[in-house]
């Protein structure tokens, strides 16, 4: 007997998602009940998935279904900043006219497909998991569809990242021909060494997995689709998909293709090397806020990927801690961003952040710690998780590695620091409006807080991340 | 006559998988092509794991099979759909007119 009791979270929010539609279609004017319905079934969710402890991995569904420790870990981040998402852009939703009730359905629908990536140990279950987050994506990147960019965000989205799930199949589809099953372990066992039709399939669907996760040179939809789509769905964009990509990333690079380690190494850390190099370099010239988040979360993945390139247990730890540490820094630079807001106006210019220091001193600080943060100086939290992938690297003495990673956030440094010596140095242009709702000022305070204190504790995250181990 | 093995039917799906992918990158003309290019690949994979299926007598492949065109159809669908709301606002789908975002 298959026991449900581990699939109860994954039940709960599809079942409450599709409660949800009904509602919202058979009652009028329901959009504030459902958003606040769907954030309140979101926090069950995390009751239900932390109420859950895991002492060793759990196969459901013949073994197509794992959860294990790192599943469980990725699932509460990507839940809990689902949450804190939704909490930070809800005015932004309603000031924009798109607050209907599909909009918290598509994001449920989109973290169902999420967990159910994370925890796949089938080639069709993740399969699965991948469309179902990514049809709700393509409609979420066009869903303020009057506009004529968030339209076209939504076409470049779909067709790029259709190709991708298309090559992502096609690699699928020789490595289940050459293995015989589709099954993780299976093909761990069966992966023969030497068929040059299975490393074709293995390179098919590193490409697949890292046009999800924006790694350079297949990257090139992120911009585009960062700054076309409204700012809540970029917020969500940015945000959670990199999760569930970067636990897919590991649970194939780590269980399927663990024995053939010598042919994707080279192909991680060229798409590393490249995403940190282009990602600090691209950066410099942008002048929307939106694109800027979008080239600088292509160099964070870099040094994400950086992190499982070195093919040990302390490298994926480091590469969780890094994308804990990324999810708050971003949360926190988009909660700034919806605080640039005059009159139902918002901005997303670097000119426009220019002098906001005069008026908005909390604002301008919070901006300031995280944009320091993400550049990597000490104290802060980014300075930490940059610190442990480094670590990690030098250990399996990849030297040449970790000499472009700091170079690159050398690069990166410049354009932050740009940032903040236009908000605090430059002429004041606009004043923005002072007043703010309660949620979007929790999250900014709850990502800044992260980002300061980190260091006082580092070793909180440190234990509860050092308990994954996939090798 | 020759026997027809996998490999013949593994070539059919490599060529029609190519002949999608291309279709998506030298295509200058319609959206809807693009997607068209999109249905060639899946049903390449299908072609490819119908064939392996076949061949090593597991159903698995067939299975999934029944899944990519599920989710084709659906995607093919929300495809259609995010094309109509940009026809609305540009008043065009070619695709070298496409680029009011970049930068």
């Amino acid at each position: 007997m298959i026991n449900l009791n581990f699939v109860f979270p994954e039940i709960f929010i599809s079942l409450s998602l599709m409660f949800l539609l009904m509602l919202g279609v058979f009652k009028k004017n329901s959009s504030v009940i459902i958003y606040n319905l769907s954030i309140i079934s979101l926090i069950i969710t995390l009751a239900l998935i932390l109420n859950r402890p895991i002492d060793k991995d759990i196969y459901l569904f013949m073994d197509a279904y794992k959860i294990d420790y790192l599943s469980n870990f990725m699932k509460i981040l990507t839940v809990l900043s689902a949450i804190l998402v939704m909490f930070a852009s809800k005015k932004y939703i309603q000031s924009l006219n798109i607050f209907n009730i599909e909009y918290p359905v598509l994001l449920l629908s989109s973290i169902v497909g999420m967990m159910v990536m994370i925890s796949s140990n089938d080639l069709i279950v993740f399969y699965m998991g991948l469309e179902l987050q990514s049809l709700s994506l393509y409609v979420l990147a066009s869903y303020n569809r009057d506009n004529l960019l968030s339209s076209e965000s939504g076409v470049k989205y779909f067709v790029l990242s259709a190709l991708s799930s298309g090559l992502l199949l096609y690699g699928c589809s020789l490595i289940y021909g050459f293995t015989g099953s589709t099954n993780f372990d299976f093909i761990m066992n069966n992966l023969n060494n030497n068929n040059y039709i299975l490393s074709s399939g293995i390179v098919f669907v590193l490409v697949g997995l890292a046009f999800k996760i924006s790694a350079v040179p297949f990257h090139m939809w992120a911009p585009d689709v960062y700054q076309g789509s409204p700012t809540s769905v970029t917020s969500f964009f940015a945000i959670l998909p990199k999760i569930a990509a970067l636990a897919v990333f590991i649970r194939f690079l780590y269980v399927p293709f663990i024995y053939v380690v010598d042919q994707w190494q080279t192909i991680i850390v060229f798409l590393s090397i490249a995403s940190m190099l282009f990602g600090a370099i691209a950066a410099i010239g942008q002048k929307n806020l939106k694109r800027l988040v979008a080239y600088s979360s292509i160099g964070h993945m870099g040094y994400a990927l950086a992190g499982l390139a070195v093919n040990s247990n302390e490298g994926i730890k480091s590469s969780v801690l890094y994308i804990t540490i990324y999810v708050f820094m971003n949360l926190g630079f988009f909660c700034c961003l919806f605080m640039l807001k005059k009159n139902d106006k918002y901005y997303e210019n670097i000119d426009d952040l220019s002098g906001i220091s005069k008026n908005h001193p909390f604002l301008s600080f919070c901006f300031l710690i995280i944009l320091f943060s993400l550049a990597g100086i000490p104290p802060l939290a980014g300075f930490f998780a940059k610190f442990y992938i480094f670590m990690a690297v030098i250990e399996s003495s990849m030297y040449y590695l970790a000499i472009i990673g700091l170079i690159s956030t050398v690069i990166a440094a410049f354009y932050y620091l740009r940032i903040i010596k236009i908000i605090y140095f430059d002429p004041e242009k606009i004043k923005y409006d002072k007043e703010h709702n309660i949620g979007l000022q929790f999250c900014l305070i709850i990502s800044a807080i992260f980002i300061l204190f980190y260091f006082t504790y580092p070793s909180w995250l440190n234990e509860i991340v050092s308990k994954i181990s996939i090798i | 006559m020759f026997d027809i093995g996998i490999g013949h039917y593994l070539i059919l799906g490599a060529i029609i998988f190519t002949i999608g992918v291309v279709g998506i990158f030298l295509n200058r003309k319609n959206i809807i092509v693009i997607l068209m290019s999109i249905e060639l690949i899946l049903l390449a994979v299908n072609i490819n794991l119908v064939s392996f299926s076949i061949f090593m007598s597991d159903i698995t492949g067939q299975i999934f099979t029944l899944y990519i065109l599920t989710v084709a159809a659906a995607e093919a669908a929300i495809g259609l759909a995010i094309i109509v709301a940009y026809y609305r606002n540009s008043g065009t789908i070619r695709v070298e007119e496409i680029d009011k975002l970049k930068g």
